[in-house]
Order: C-alpha cells, then sequence, then structure tokens
C-alpha cells in the first residue's frame, strides 16, 4: 500500500503542456468555422476579458463582466447564498450583470436522473438560454457544473451533426430565436479564480490561520476536460486549478487528500430518491477522508450537487457516530466572507446543515450576532415594515 | 442481492425485441463517440463511485456493448443502468470511451419504450420531472420540506416552516419565489413548452408514467392556450 504520507507530499513534477501536441481538438477553431459556413452566430467574449489556459496549454478567455448569469435551481432552490454571493461580490467589485428571467434550467439534473428526455431537446434548451443571452448583449456564465458539464457536452453534439443543428436551427426559428453558440463555456468558478486577485484585494477577514480541502466538479473537470482551467503554479497542473487558487490567494492552506478525485456520491437521481448511496459515498470517500488525513476547518466546492451531497450527508452520519462534521460551502460564499459579505443575509448560512459556527468562530466573526442582525431584518419583513431584504441592506 | 449476470430472468423476452432495443441504442446519433471498443482494463471501475457500492461496473457496459452481447445487454439494460451516477468519471478510459454517455442513451430507450424497470426506477421520481418540465426550474425551494429530507437535519423543518419570509430575506429580486427556484418569464416557460412539444419528450413522459402525461399535458396545454398558441401533446 502507498503510504498516505507519499501522496499528500506535494509534488515538485510540473507538466508542461504544448497545445500543438493536445490530444483533442480545439472547440474555437470548429465553432468559428461553423460560423463561416453560416450554421450559426458565434457570441465574443466581450472585451476586458482574462485569460486562463486549459490542461493543454489552450486559453480560455473568462468575461470580467457584462455577464448574464445562468443560474442553478439546486442553487437558487436550496442553497440560495450560493448564487447571491456570486451576485454581491459582483456588486462589490463594481462589475455589470444581468440576473436574468428569460432563464430555465438546463435540465440536466432531470435528464442524467430520469433520462426522460432527448439530445435534441436537451440542445433545444441550452441553445434556447443562450440565445436568451446574446439578445441582451451580455455573456453567458453558468452557475452550475451539472449545467456547465452538459452544456460543453451538448457543445461537443451540435459540433459534430449537421443533423442535430439543423433540427435545433429549426426548433428556435419556431421560437423567433437564433442560433448562437458562446465563444466559451464559462463556469461561475473559473471567473471567480479569474479575478481572484482583486477579490484578496478587498479581503477584509484574515484567514492565513485556515486548514481547507476542497472538492472539484466531476462535470467541471470529467466530462469534456478540454474547457477546465490548469495553471503552472497551482497543483504542478496536474489538477484543475479552480478553487485551490482562490484559497492560496485569500492566503488559506489546501491541504491534500488521497480520495481527491472521487466523485461526491450526488448521482442525480441517488440523492433525490437513493439516497443511502450518496450519502454512504460522500461521508466515507471524501468527507472522513478529508477529517483523517487533512484536519480541515472547511471544505470548499464549486457545484451544487457537491455542496449539497457533501453537506447534507453529515448529519445522519453523525448520528451513526461517523468522523464527520465538517462545513462546506462555496467557493463564492468563502471569498464573500474574506471580503466582509454577512454570514447569514449574503450567505445564508442557515440553509446549510453542518454546523459551521466553530470555522466562524475560528475567523473571528461573531455569528450570534450576525445572526440577531438577520433575524432584526426578518422580524421587519414579518410586520410589514419592509417588504424585502435588498442589496442595500447587504452593503453593496 | 448481486446482479444476475445469466440473462435467466429475461429468458422468456424474444430475441428480437432485445435485438430491437439494442439497435435503438446504436442508432442514436452520440452511440459513435461513446464506445471503441473496450481494453476491459478497470479503469473505469477504479473511478467509478456507482461500483464501490452496488453490484455494478461500467467496464461490464462497455464490454457488453463492444461485444454486441444482446442478451446481456438486456439485463444490463433493466438491472443496472439505473444504478450508474452519471458523473462521468469514467470519461478517464483510455480508450476514449463514455461508459456512462452510453448508459445515458440505454436509459433513454428504457424510458422511450416504457420498460418496467425503466417505471419502477422512477417511482417517486413524478414530481421532479413535473417540476423541471412545468416550471422551468428543478428543485424548488419548497421541495425541501421535512418528510421528504428527514436525514438532511433539522435545519429543513427551519427552512419550509420561514419558507415565504426567508425567500424575501434574498437579497437578488429574482429569487423571493417559492415554487420555482427563481422568477421564470411566462415566454420563457411557453418557448420550453413548445420545445417539449417540437422534440417528442411528452410522448417518452407518456409511455413511463401516464398519470404524470396527463397532468403535465393539462397544465401546458392550457398555458399554451391562454398565450395563443393552439398545441396538443396528443
Ligand atoms: S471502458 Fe475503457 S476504461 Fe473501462 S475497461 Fe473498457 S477500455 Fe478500460
Ligand atoms: S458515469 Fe456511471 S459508470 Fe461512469 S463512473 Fe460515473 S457512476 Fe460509474
Amino acid at each position: 500500500m502507498i503510504p498516505h504520507s507519499a501522496i499528500l507530499k506535494p509534488s515538485s513534477r510540473t507538466f508542461v503542456p504544448d497545445p500543438g501536441r493536445a490530444p483533442t481538438e480545439d472547440y474555437h477553431e470548429l465553432i468559428f468555422e461553423l460560423e463561416k459556413e453560416g450554421e450559426w452566430e458565434v457570441q465574443r467574449v466581450p472585451e476586458p476579458y482574462i485569460e486562463v489556459h486549459n490542461k493543454y496549454g489552450r486559453t480560455k478567455k473568462i468575461p470580467l463582466q457584462k455577464t448574464w448569469h445562468h443560474k442553478s435551481c439546486g442553487q437558487c432552490g436550496h442553497i440560495p447564498g450560493y448564487s447571491t454571493a456570486v451576485f454581491w461580490i459582483n456588486r462589490k467589485l463594481g462589475l455589470d450583470y444581468i440576473d436574468p428571467t428569460d432563464q430555465t434550467s438546463c435540465t440536466a439534473w432531470n435528464y442524467y436522473a430520469s433520462a426522460t428526455s432527448n439530445a435534441a431537446a436537451q440542445a433545444a434548451v441550452a441553445m434556447r438560454n443562450f440565445a436568451a443571452a446574446a439578445e441582451t448583449g451580455y455573456f453567458p456564465i453558468i452557475h452550475c457544473a451539472t449545467s456547465f458539464g452538459h452544456y460543453k457536452e451538448t457543445r461537443q453534439q451540435l459540433l459534430h451533426s449537421p443533423e442535430l443543428r439543423r433540427q435545433v436551427r429549426e426548433i428556435l426559428a419556431k421560437l423567433g430565436k437564433k442560433l448562437v453558440m458562446p465563444e466559451e463555456i464559462v463556469h461561475y468558478s473559473e471567473w471567480v479564480h479569474a479575478v481572484r486577485d482583486r477579490i484578496a484585494e478587498h479581503q477584509v477577514v484574515g484567514m492565513d490561520h485556515i486548514r481547507a480541502t476542497i472538492h472539484p466538479a466531476c462535470h467541471y473537470h470529467k466530462l469534456v476536460g478540454e474547457d477546465a482551467v490548469y495553471a503552472d503554479e497551482i497543483h504542478g497542473r496536474q489538477r484543475s486549478a479552480i478553487i485551490t487558487g482562490l484559497l492560496q490567494a485569500l492566503g488559506i492552506d489546501v491541504r491534500d487528500y488521497s480520495t481527491w478525485h472521487d466523485c461526491c456520491g450526488f448521482g442525480f437521481r441517488h440523492i433525490l430518491v437513493s439516497r443511502d448511496f450518496s450519502r454512504s459515498f460522500a461521508v466515507q470517500r471524501k468527507i472522513e477522508v478529508m477529517k483523517e488525513e487533512a484536519d480541515p476547518d472547511v471544505l470548499i466546492t464549486h457545484d451544487t450537487g457537491c455542496v449539497t451531497t457533501l453537506d447534507q450527508s453529515q448529519f445522519a452520519a453523525k448520528a451513526h457516530g461517523r468522523n464527520v462534521g465538517l462545513p462546506v460551502m462555496s467557493d463564492s460564499q468563502l471569498a464573500a466572507l474574506a471580503m466582509g459579505a454577512h454570514p447569514y443575509k449574503v450567505l445564508q448560512l442557515h440553509w446549510h446543515s453542518t454546523d459551521n459556527k466553530p470555522f466562524l468562530d475560528k475567523l473571528g466573526i461573531d455569528h450570534k450576532a450576525r445572526w440577531a442582525e438577520f433575524e432584526a431584518a426578518v422580524a421587519e419583513l414579518r410586520s410589514g415594515a419592509k417588504q424585502y431584504l435588498t442589496w442595500e441592506d447587504c452593503d453593496v | 442481492m448481486g446482479l444476475d449476470l445469466s440473462g435467466r430472468q429475461y429468458a422468456n423476452v424474444p430475441l428480437q425485441e432485445k435485438q430491437r432495443l439494442f439497435d435503438e441504442v446504436k442508432a442514436d446519433l452520440r452511440y459513435d463517440d461513446y464506445l471503441f471498443g473496450c481494453y476491459e482494463c478497470g479503469i473505469c471501475v477504479a473511478a467509478c463511485p456507482s461500483a464501490r457500492f452496488y453490484d455494478f461496473s461500467p467496464r461490464k457496459i462497455a464490454q457488453t456493448m463492444a461485444r454486441e452481447d444482446v442478451d446481456l445487454f438486456y439485463v444490463m439494460l433493466n438491472d443496472s443502468v439505473w444504478d450508474c451516477s452519471q458523473c462521468f468519471s469514467c470519461d478517464v478510459c483510455p480508450r476514449k470511451n463514455s461508459p456512462g454517455g452510453l448508459i445515458t442513451l440505454m436509459r433513454e430507450v428504457a424510458v422511450k419504450n416504457g420498460l418496467p424497470s425503466a417505471q419502477q426506477a422512477l417511482e417517486g421520481y413524478g414530481r421532479v420531472v413535473y417540476k423541471i418540465m412545468a416550471t422551468g426550474t428543478q428543485v424548488s425551494p419548497d421541495m425541501l420540506q421535512d418528510n421528504a429530507f428527514p436525514d438532511w437535519g433539522p435545519h429543513v423543518k427551519d427552512i419550509s416552516q420561514n419558507l415565504d419570509v426567508w425567500r424575501r430575506a434574498l437579497p437578488p429580486d429574482t429569487m423571493h419565489t417559492t415554487e420555482t427556484s427563481w422568477r421564470v418569464d411566462d415566454k420563457t416557460i411557453h418557448e420550453l413548452y413548445l420545445i417539449w412539444h417540437m422534440t417528442g419528450v411528452m410522448d417518452m413522459i407518456k409511455e413511463v408514467d401516464e398519470g404524470l402525461f396527463m397532468i403535465l399535458q393539462d397544465v401546458m396545454e392550457e398555458r399554451l392556450e391562454d398565450a395563443g398558441y393552439d398545441v396538443s401533446f396528443d
């Protein structure tokens, strides 16, 4: 058996990529070729953009602003502080964005769970959303890794199937929409990564004494891995750079563990109708391994399903005496927290399961006082003195 | 109980029927991108979360399909594909297969043909299908009920009891909703219904859950009619 110490020791080896020798095709070339042939329009990443790289060294453009936020139903529905934090960071940095209502879910959670759909329907849903974004002139940025993964898959299918393109073009025409492919499919966590130095410039909560583990979403870096972001200085390019880059910029000690590449156990259908599997996997293959090997204060991830599974699975496991009790949040929530966001009005941590108060204590955040402020705001809503909490109530 | 690979349980299903379903999977435009043969190396199994807790193997799926073993295919189609987590960790395959992708296609064929195993796998799932197809967002805030998620902890009850006011305590004004994850425009919903209509998704629902089909049909036809569309899902 390989000792843990060997796995946990950071490797000094760096993978040096040569884009010219990449084993996969460059989707950019194909997208623009199809535009030339009149098959679709390509929505360009608005300037100024930030350049990052994929694992083969190809450049990916990340828009700084003028972003159209393709929200996640699981985040907005069950972990609302996740998306709220993304918007809050944009506002705090003074960046322009749209939070659209002309947006449906990608419907992929359901598709991966029940298969009650097909390639044409899934592609039409994706391209309807992309067309809606293009109509506003703002560039889509995808909040959910499931949507991100599925849209990458869909793009792959559209790139290689003239028949599917024809079908979807006809469907969109009937809806009065054009077929528009974005130049890049961008996950919000790539944007967080790209602006991590700006986030760090606004950091008001010190995190140098914090230990964290991260979990990368399968649909982010495994499903059509071509789009995922890598960097020389992060894990020697052996692993995707997302989340780790942000945490390091905030001064956090990112700790390794031996099941880093494992899934979280979400399973799409399993988390809803077969949770014994999701719970067992999340606890035994992720949480307990992290606790044992890395002793983190917090676990940071970048997807709806991963936050849900890794956080919500711990309650029942605790009843069985398992080694759990690791708070889980998204990179956006952690970044906002570092920038001084309110843990309840912005991060909405009361929607999470695992106790995060010891973590807030360690950061020196008076959670009792913050909760009292949130309760006072809620009392105003209950009394009718106010109808909604607004951004002005959250200092942005 | 382990997976019975003998095929005895389906001995009474005619080979022709198994072949028909196999051919349907093979005819999908994605099939050729998902299977290039199989080294039988098991790398996909090492990466697979479902293989750790079920008698389940992405290698067996890829191998079965590559060998075109229609009897075994029928066993997998009924007794194995619903164990998959659809995480695509198996895309690590050195042969460039996607066993998870093959499973997506197999599930789709199982649903489209209304196989009893698919109906059973989707039991209890109808409400989710309803949400996504009828409202445009899937896991809405009002689905967080303590009787649905008793194992997630006491905060679920707090959320459901405070749902309306806690939703109003969200600063983005698109998220004050309780029945959907965010506010979706009527026009957007109509477009979604038209997509379901034009792509035959409702026919799939009909095969697998007639009751759900009828509820969805009522809701969609009425909303489309109010918006001036003359569309029938029959
Ligand atoms: S599907 Fe790929 S990874 Fe799995 S056994 Fe076959 S060749 Fe190996
Ligand atoms: S997609 Fe399915 S078969 Fe592939 S690794 Fe995930 S659970 Fe296993």
